[in-house]
């Protein structure tokens, strides 16, 4: 089976709409950047709580605002779709105050929300040791003491019990299925733990000065990253090789956050790290390009540079799409199936294969033609940059001798261009 | 078959095997595997659940507690040596930057006591510079080594301390250690795998431990019940039952006084020393206080036990051989090392300075379990579709890059096993981009071959040609991306290393399976044909 055979679209001579798209693009998102005042920082970065509370019945989201707002937290409540959840952030900068606003929290949903303790244990917030201690005795007084080792045996289940059951038991009842749990134990259990209807699943609490240092060192690494490929492709093919794929996935990481600034979406030291694997796939994508122009630089030596590219990017278009698509399909799998977690992670993702699979075509190939017909137009300043083949051709590659050639007619056969066809 | 294919496919076989062992060891049955596969992958607590808490070490708590010692001594050595004086006084440090900024200020001297005064100083507090203000004042400030070596002190100690009210609450798994970001050196990272309640916690560590020597009244027993069972169930009366500290596995318990001799705040210090014969032992020194009551009890015990007990764990047990009054020696430690870890947790009765949390991160382990499982699944469904397309596109050359990728990630599980590494979110996303560029890797090998064979080349050198010409590109996008990582590594903080640590090894995998693995296994199929006129691609 095959898709795409002899291809010979003519990328680069529909390149200006594209390039103006990309610019639109940019702009829209450093303008929705700046209408914002920056990307909307995650509390990673900026400090502040965030706290997951799942609940047995989830109050409306206005009832769980009102409470926290009585208590003077200036809180922001989202609903978790598809879940009994509700994500609470708050944006306190100071460390010491930020400790206390996460205890109000805690203690104000609960008094709002949760069942009163009445001198017994939480078992939705208590942990397998707390439970131990808990029902030692009881189960002693009742006379079905347990050794230590069963005991262990026995809240470690039904702490796993609630991990499987997201993190949440609604009635003591339903732990009768649990292995160790008797008819006597299970009387013990309701005498000496209730199930409050609430439970804290997740709490992220970062003081400012770590989320900016976060931040700084987060930044520091992508440039000095990207700067390191520069680097590298600078001298596995030329200088400007390397410009055009730094600014290709500058371009898709812009444009990315960008999005993330359009919808509203954090960015967290996770989407970074998916930011991360943009600018791989990115610069993977257009190295393959460029590996291409290079090889064929020397077969085809008296080619001109925009045909050239045409023809290496028709080349590996097959090749593109297939590994785009694929990619393409497996982060939409994880964007739509993969969860709450991994959200803004694969959303990243998806947005950043799109436009990094189009950079390599429409910015990093338009930036090696322009400055190949800029070098020609200051040899020829009269010839307005039409003539001359002078391409860039790699310090690796078995050199021919540069001997400027006068202006061949290009043959028939090296002419990609015009009508585009699929065979 | 070829020689040279034979001796590829044993390295092959080979690495496959040592990559297995990695992963699941050598399993006898079903639980055996599953008990293995979880010692050998170590989840991040954003996967697994748990806590994880970043303190500031509030390094000038220990500055001030450290000058007011010199002060109160200072004070009783001047009454001792009949110097009259002012003032003695200090600045108060508030923050980290400025602790050993501390300065000790003295008013009044007499012109006639300066030489006293100094010689008395330097005797008793080597650490301290003191300088002359004019002919009555003076300051003393603390010397940039004795500086340095309080806060290293300080830091262990609160380490140590952590350490131990952690593992009271028997949360093996968990580990406390300086987050080692070179401009934060009072930083420490406490990680809590499978804790879910922070608050506990933080209240834990912010109660004083409390040290006690007490009176060993019986002992030892093998278990709680044997005690109980000697004395008929109940507990004489003003006593009560102490478990050792664990010593490989072992611990036993003692039936000790609830009244104690000294307490931790008796201490004044503790330092493991050695004796004339080079053997290993930890000195104390008690307040006058404590020093007095001291004496009493061991002149009348000698012979007896006492035991040390911190947090109500016994940490040591030891006989007493002579009168002790405010200074004494605990003999018999095996190494420098418990010698030291006694000293230490003599000192430690509880943390030596405040401690500000600057970041805490609670996945409780159900959310963990369910990003888990979506994130597993939906990374699995993916998968599937990317092979399943390239079985139907590459048709049997799909099955090479099919091999190449199981063998891709098994090599990069084995690999994070073997490294002790942990798989965070982040290192997934490494994972993601590895598992791209394997896909990649394939599909540019593919397309070129195909390119070849339109190009009317025979099959075999269709393959060869290939593999060779896609291999210059595979080589630069990879290099690329190693080089990226690097700096990713050097520069980022935890997350940011994490997808880098995974991604470089992914990357190595699959230069290994994309390439060699897949070319031997079209070498191996071509080799068996004496003709060879199609290729399944």
């Amino acid at each position: 089976m095959e898709l795409f055979r002899n291809t010979n679209y003519d990328f680069l001579g529909k390149k200006w709409p594209f390039i103006i798209l990309s610019l639109i693009l940019t702009a829209a998102g450093l303008t929705s950047l700046a209408f914002k005042g920056g990307p909307r920082l995650g509390i990673d970065f900026r400090g502040g709580a965030l706290i997951t509370v799942t609940f047995a019945q989830r109050p409306p989201v206005d009832k769980v605002r009102a409470v926290l707002d009585a208590k003077g937290l200036n809180a922001d409540v989202q609903e978790v779709q598809g879940k009994q959840d509700d994500i609470i952030g708050i944006d306190v900068r100071e460390d010491k105050a930020l400790q206390a606003a996460r205890q109000t929290i805690v203690d104000s949903l609960d008094a709002a929300f949760g069942q009163p303790a009445n001198g017994k244990v939480n078992i939705n917030a208590v942990g397998a040791s707390g439970l131990a201690d808990a029902l030692r005795v009881p189960l002693q007084s009742a006379g079905a003491g347990l050794a230590d080792p069963q005991l262990v045996d026995l809240t470690n289940n039904i702490m796993e019990y609630r991990k499987q059951h997201s993190g949440l038991i609604h009635t003591i009842d339903d732990l009768r299925s649990v292995a160790g749990v008797t008819p006597k134990v299970l009387d013990v259990l309701k005498q000496a733990t209730y199930p409050d209807p609430l439970a804290v699943v997740q709490v992220e609490v970062v003081g400012a000065r770590i989320g900016a240092e976060l931040q700084r060192k987060a930044i520091l690494a992508v440039l000095y990253a990207l700067g390191g490929m520069l680097v590298y492709i600078a001298f596995r093919f030329e200088w400007i090789y390397g410009a055009a794929a730094v600014v290709a996935v500058f371009h898709d990481t812009i444009i990315t956050i960008g999005l993330f600034s359009l919808f509203n979406k954090e960015i967290s030291l996770t989407v970074v790290a998916a930011l991360l694997t943009l600018v791989g796939y990115s610069m993977n994508d257009t190295i393959v390009t460029f590996d291409r122009i290079r090889e064929n630089l020397k077969i085809l030596r008296r080619e001109k540079l925009e045909p050239l590219i045409n023809l290496s990017v028709n080349q590996t278009l097959s090749r593109t799409v297939l590994t785009s698509g694929l990619t393409l399909l497996t982060a939409l799998a994880l964007f739509l199936f993969g969860g709450q977690v991994l959200n803004g992670f694969s959303f990243a993702l998806v947005c950043g294969i799109i436009v990094g699979t189009y950079s390599s075509v429409y910015v990093a190939a338009p930036i090696l033609v322009f400055f190949n017909n800029f070098m020609e137009s200051r040899k020829h300043p009269l010839s307005g940059g039409s003539s001359g083949p002078k391409v860039p051709v790699a310090p690796k590659a078995p050199v021919a001798p540069k001997t400027p050639v006068a202006t061949p007619k290009v043959s028939k056969q090296n002419v990609r261009g015009g009508t585009a066809k699929v065979k | 078959m070829n020689r040279n294919i034979k001796v590829k496919a044993v390295v092959i076989v080979v690495v496959i095997l040592v990559c297995i062992y990695g992963i699941i060891g050598l399993p006898k049955n079903k639980a055996e595997l599953m008990a293995n596969w979880k010692k050998n992958i170590h989840l991040g607590l954003d996967l697994s659940g748990g806590t994880q808490l970043v303190m500031q070490v509030q390094l000038q708590d220990a500055f001030k507690a450290n000058a007011d010692g010199v002060m109160e001594r200072l004070k009783s050595e001047l009454q001792k040596d009949n110097i009259p004086v002012t003032t003695i006084d200090r600045n108060d440090p508030n923050s980290l930057d400025t602790a050993d900024k501390i300065e000790i200020d003295i008013k009044g001297i007499p012109l006639a006591k300066t030489s006293v005064f100094r010689s008395t100083v330097s005797d008793q507090d080597p650490d301290w510079i003191l300088t002359p203000i004019n002919t009555t004042d003076y300051k003393m400030t603390l010397k940039p080594t004795a500086a340095l070596a309080l806060k290293q002190d300080t830091m262990t100690q609160t380490m140590a301390t952590i350490e131990r009210k952690i593992n009271a609450l028997g949360l093996t798994e968990s580990s406390v250690q300086p987050t080692g970001r070179s401009d934060a050196e009072a930083e420490l990272l406490v990680q809590l795998p499978g804790v879910d309640d922070s608050a506990h916690i933080k209240q834990l560590l912010q109660t004083q431990a409390v040290l006690e020597w007490v009176e060993v009244k019986d002992g030892p027993y093998a278990s709680r019940d044997e005690a109980m069972a000697k004395h008929g169930g109940i507990l004489p009366l003003g006593t009560k039952l102490v478990p050792t500290v664990m010593r490989g596995g072992q611990q036993s318990w003692y039936l000790v006084s609830r009244n104690a001799v000294v307490r931790g705040t008796d201490i004044r210090d503790s330092r493991a020393s050695q004796d004339q014969t080079g053997r290993w032992e930890t000195s104390f020194v008690l307040n006058q206080d404590a020093a007095k009551k001291f004496e009493n009890y061991t002149a009348n015990n000698i012979g007896n036990k006492a035991a040390i007990v911190v947090d109500g764990q016994a940490i040591e047990v030891a006989t007493i051989q002579s009168r002790i009054s405010d200074s004494g020696r605990i003999t018999g430690a095996p190494s420098q090392e418990e010698a030291a870890d006694l000293a230490l947790n003599l000192r430690a009765g509880s943390l030596p300075a405040g401690v500000v949390y600057e970041e805490e991160r609670t996945v409780g382990p159900s959310l963990g379990q369910d990003s888990i499982r979506e994130g597993f699944r939906a990374g699995i469904a993916g998968l599937l579709a990317v092979v399943i397309f390239m079985l139907v596109y590459y048709r049997r050359s799909g099955i090479n890059a099919t091999l190449a990728l199981v063998l891709n990630a098994v090599i990069l599980v084995a690999a994070l096993s073997y490294f002790d590494a942990t798989l965070t979110l982040p290192g997934i996303a490494g994972v993601i981009l590895t598992i791209g560029m394997a896909v990649d890797s394939n599909v540019l090998i593919f397309e070129r071959i195909r390119e070849e064979l339109r190009a009317g080349k025979a099959v075999v050198a269709a393959v060869d040609a290939g593999f060779s010409k896609a291999f210059a590109t595979i080589v630069d996008t990879h290099v690329t991306t190693v080089v990226s990582c690097l700096f990713l590594f050097i520069f980022g903080t935890g997350p940011v290393k994490g997808f880098a640590v995974t991604l470089v090894i992914g990357l190595i995998a699959n230069v290994f399976t994309a390439v060699f693995v897949s070319k031997t296994i079209f070498d191996w199929e071509l080799s068996g044909k004496r003709q060879v006129t199609a290729l399944s691609i």
